[in-house]
């Protein structure tokens, strides 16, 4: 099947579909690829690097025309027109946002993949651009944050004084959120973070940062992995959280989205007025309408006390080469999946979740919005169960202490029955017995679990001694007697000196650092 | 006098071995532990050889053919000892075992059939003692031999590790103690050598019967169960010769090895009845085994090359992959050149990994890892929440977060190495197949997981290469 890619016409736009390493990929799978000459040119990718990747470069039109279409960007009406009627098309098409433009796509008979539209489960991460692209998103928005702050982040002590650390003030733990909290505690900053859903404290944590709190009610976990809209209560909760938050921040930044529908605003123009002068906000959600009242999508604006709103909506398509790498990966995955046989035959198959996810259009049909997919990791817990009794104690897993002392009185007993019949030299060979299960008890409880094996072996070759017996037997006249206990012997000596030398060999591998 | 004298030396011996053993539980003192192992040996044998020249009617045929039949077992030991390969370790040791067990059963016969001149005639209880005691040692002995002989077999891959299922085991394994039981009370009545040799037979069958039922992921319990027996073996031999540095001894291995498979069952979190009576998720049919977890992201091996050196801390959490592969040379070629670039290599060994307690220990010193990289479990796991990579060579139920996670499943409770708290999970292995629990192990699907499929010698390598 033959596969286009389009150089992006949307202004601004700077990352291609695919790279050449991605499609080396392609062909692999039993594709070809034409490449519109001039695709890769912003995201550092010339056409010649295609040309030995093995595609051919050619004019948009045959790229358009193509079996397959691979674009980053929804095709202008102009490219729309250029699809061929049963041809695929896989780009962000924001479904959600551009009802007209699937019934255009419907129209036609294209069957279109919105790439932004994956469900959220572990089997399909690795097709999802939306993670991909928020990941980059995240790590974009500190360094622009960096670059409009006027300190540094690291904390240092220094001749000249000493520099506090910058805080940092995270919105929206998400694949963006996360992200931008590790790029930020990785250049020094202090970083505090916020979300809606409380299960991502943890995630939060491990990524170096502390988590701050909104929900006080624990049920409120979403099943589909993306946050809801929230609650009246919540909502103002939420407000009071990131206003207290932001006026002790150097830098905030916010990720927060809500799918299909507009950007909350967390932060009100009252929380900016509260700010320190100089402090920096990076509103990652400008394109959907910002978290921030004053955002100004697409642009950096002061407010009135002198913090700067940077509310770029291009944020990965400032790292279009790498942008385009993982774009382009994501697409090498999808295409995989829809090509079981690696004979670069398209098979769409709509029950399976993923694909019947991502498919908006397909035989003149509209296919968006798809059936839910639940999937989140944390089951959310039952709401209505009481709590458990607590003082209930555990029944059966204690067993009475009684039955262990009539079991010892028994064997006491009958051991005495027993002594009391027997030869006095058998009690004092039982009482050395005795002793040493003790005393073997006591010794061996400490030993390192890295010397197990030098011990098993050693306590074999130890009870080797039972040769001491097949010895004293060997002088026996009996021949039969003889036989037997030089049999013995020959097996328990093989066990002594194989044992030692085991031993021996085992314990001189062992070294410590110093000796390496 | 000589008789005296030969006490003092057992009494010398005996204390040396507590001596050694105690030696043994430490790094620092472990060699010296192995050299007053062989000195209390050396005097225990020289004390009987002497004793048992002085009592013979023929004391020169005597010494002679006791220092031949040394003489042979010792150069069989000490050629095992130098060839064998540390990942063939736990067969030998188990073979090992069996001669301890062997040896015990011809003893016992021996005592049978011509009871020792200083005791004099035995009559009436203590004869009856002395009688119990042949039973019992060539019970035990039996038990020991097969069962070593078997768990040798397993370990070797000579005959299937999968366990034995013989419909109604329980009860064939009861019938046979009830039996035993019954050739006793027969052989102590008639003094006959007909209940013994039966008895012997059925025990043999028992102890093979025993571990045959008892699959292959079991067997460092099992291999330590049977440590313990042959000490048990030796003590009972003890008794029957009223020599009690045969007592102590037998007690002191006996009391070891029943500590380590406690150890070991720890470690499982399983009872150690359940051990014994064989079966490792055969029973638990409860849990759904195709539970669908999603797809696994599989990696090659330059892009685990480009992880582990972005990486600050790496734990390699090996398991009996490793051993199977023989890859660790290389992978201690890789921990060496990861800790040249500055990156900080820990090794978390999970307590029942390999086939025999310590294995992955053995195997890593043998390739020059440096002991003190080398982590328990507890200590593994506080580290791994930190811990930028964490590859997983060959180890499966060791690993799977079903243990904490999922009730329902049959390692349920189990205490794992919990790799998944780390940023970056790369497992090793050869296919998708699951551990010896028989158990789909999740952490593969999870997001932070890669798997790297291939034989671990050979991927370690190429990783090596593209460091």
């Amino acid at each position: 099947m033959q596969i286009g890619v389009p150089r992006e016409a949307t202004p601004g736009e700077t990352r291609v579909a695919a790279t050449p390493q991605t499609v080396g990929r392609l062909i692999a799978l039993g594709h070809t690829v034409t490449v519109e000459s001039g695709a890769g040119e912003l995201a550092s990718y010339p056409d010649e690097l295609y040309a030995e990747a093995g595609a051919t470069i050619g004019p948009s039109p045959e790229v358009w025309g193509a079996d397959l279409v691979v674009a980053i960007d929804p095709p202008d009406p102009e490219q729309l027109d250029q699809l061929r009627p049963g041809a695929y098309l896989a780009a962000q098409l924001g479904p959600g946002q551009h009802p007209d433009l699937l019934e255009a796509l419907a129209e036609r008979g294209v069957t279109a993949l919105a790439m932004d539209a994956v469900p959220r489960i572990s089997r399909a991460q690795t097709l999802d651009v939306l993670s991909s692209m928020a990941n980059l998103g995240g790590y974009r928005a500190v360094i622009e944050a960096a670059n409009a702050y006027g300190s540094v982040f690291t904390g240092q002590v220094t001749a000249a004084g000493s520099v506090p650390p910058a805080k940092v003030f995270v919105i929206g733990t998400g694949v963006a959120g996360l992200a931008a909290i590790g790029t930020a505690s990785s250049l020094g900053a202090v970083v505090r973070a916020t979300d809606i859903r409380p299960e991502t404290a943890e995630q939060v944590e491990s990524m170096g940062a502390e988590f701050v709190p909104i929900a006080l009610d624990p049920n409120a976990t979403s099943t589909d992995g993306y946050a809801r809209e929230m609650g009246e209560e919540l909502q103002r909760r939420a407000l009071e959280v990131c206003a207290q938050e932001c006026a002790a921040a150097d830098i905030v930044i916010t990720t927060a989205l809500i799918p299909g529908r507009p950007a909350p605003k967390l932060v009100t123009a009252d929380t900016v007025a509260a700010m320190r002068p100089g402090s920096v906000l990076v509103d990652m959600a400008a394109r959907n309408g910002g978290n921030c009242e004053l955002t100004e999508p697409g642009a950096v604006r002061t407010s009135d006390n002198g913090v700067q709103i940077v509310g770029y909506t291009d944020l990965p398509a400032r790292l279009p080469t790498q942008a385009s790498q993982l774009f382009g990966t994501n697409v090498v995955n999808l295409i995989a999946l829809l090509t079981p046989n690696q004979d670069g035959q398209l098979v769409l198959d709509l029950d399976d979740e993923v694909q019947r996810g991502l498919t908006v259009t397909h035989e003149h049909q509209v296919l968006w919005p798809p059936p839910p997919v639940s999937v989140s990791s944390t089951p959310p817990p039952a709401p209505s169960e009481p709590p458990a009794p607590a003082a209930e104690p555990e029944t059966g897993a204690t067993r009475d202490p009684r039955r262990g002392y009539v079991a010892m009185g028994l064997a006491a007993v009958l051991f005495a029955l027993v002594a009391s019949v027997s030869p006095p030299s058998f009690l004092g060979h039982f009482t050395v017995f005795a002793l040493a299960v003790i005393v073997g008890f006591y010794v061996i409880s400490h030993v390192t679990h890295a010397l197990h094996t030098p011990l098993l072996a050693e306590t074999n070759a130890i009870s080797g001694i039972i040769l001491v017996g097949a010895i004293l037997q060997v002088g026996n006249e009996d021949l039969l007697v003889r036989s037997l206990a030089l049999a013995a012997t020959v097996v328990a000596s093989i066990n002594v000196f194989g044992g030692f030398a085991v031993t021996g060999r085992m314990l001189a591998m062992f070294r410590r650092e110093e000796s390496a | 006098m000589s008789l005296n004298l030969v006490q003092a030396a057992y009494i010398v011996a005996a204390v040396l071995f507590v001596l050694s053993l105690a030696g043994l539980s430490r790094h620092e003192t472990a060699r010296r532990g192995n050299v007053f192992g062989i000195i209390g040996m050396a005097i225990a044998l020289t004390a009987t050889i002497w004793l048992a020249a002085e009592r013979a009617e023929r004391p020169g045929l005597t010494l002679a053919l006791i220092i031949a039949a040394l003489a042979v077992g010792a150069s069989i030991g000490l050629w095992r000892a130098r060839v064998v390969q540390m990942t063939g370790m736990p067969q030998l040791i188990a073979m090992l075992h069996s001669f301890v067990g062997i040896a015990a059963v011809l003893i016992g016969y021996n005592a049978y059939l011509a009871p020792d001149p200083l005791t004099g005639v035995l009559t009436g209880s203590a004869e009856t003692i002395h009688l119990v005691e042949v039973f019992l040692g060539i019970f035990i002995g039996a038990v020991t031999f097969t069962g070593s002989v078997v768990a040798a077999l397993k370990l070797s891959a000579r005959i299937n590790s999968n366990p034995l299922m013989l419909p109604h085991r329980h009860l064939l394994n009861l019938m046979a103690l009830l039996a035993s039981a019954g050739l006793m009370v027969w052989f102590v009545m008639s003094h006959a050598l007909l209940p013994l040799l039966l008895m012997t037979l059925i025990a043999l069958a028992f102890g093979w019967h025993l571990v045959a039922s008892i699959g292959g992921g079991d067997m460092p319990i099992v291999v330590s169960m049977l440590n313990s027996y042959s000490g048990w073996a030796a003590a009972a031999a003890g008794f029957l010769l009223g020599n009690d540095l045969l007592i102590i001894t037998g007690a002191l291995v006996g009391s070891a090895g029943a500590i380590l498979s406690y150890l070991m069952c720890q470690g499982m979190n399983r009872s150690f009845i359940s051990v014994i009576a064989g079966g490792f998720g055969t029973e638990g049919a409860t849990f759904e085994a195709d539970q669908d977890y999603g797809e696994h992201r599989e990696s090659n091996a330059g892009e685990v090359a480009e992880l582990l050196r972005r990486a600050k801390s790496v734990v390699i959490t090996p398991g009996y992959g490793m051993a199977v592969a023989r890859a660790q040379a290389p992978v201690a070629d890789l921990t060496s050149r990861l800790r040249k670039q500055g990156i900080q290599v820990r090794f978390g060994i999970h307590p029942v990994a390999g086939r025999l307690p310590g294995h992955m220990n053995v195997l890593l010193a043998e390739a020059r890892v440096p002991y003190d990289l080398v982590l328990g479990l507890e200590e593994t796991n506080e580290q791994l929440p930190d811990a930028d990579v964490v590859l997983v060579i060959g180890a499966n139920d060791t690993v799977n977060p079903a243990a904490v996670d999922e009730p329902g499943s049959p390692i349920a409770g189990m205490p794992v190495l919990e790799v998944w708290k780390a940023r970056e999970v790369v497992v090793l292995k050869r296919s998708m197949a699951s551990g010896y629990a028989g158990v789909q192990n999740p952490l593969f699907f999870r997001d932070n997981t890669r798997m790297l499929f291939g034989d671990a010698k050979d991927v370690v390598e190429d990783v090596v290469r593209l460091l």
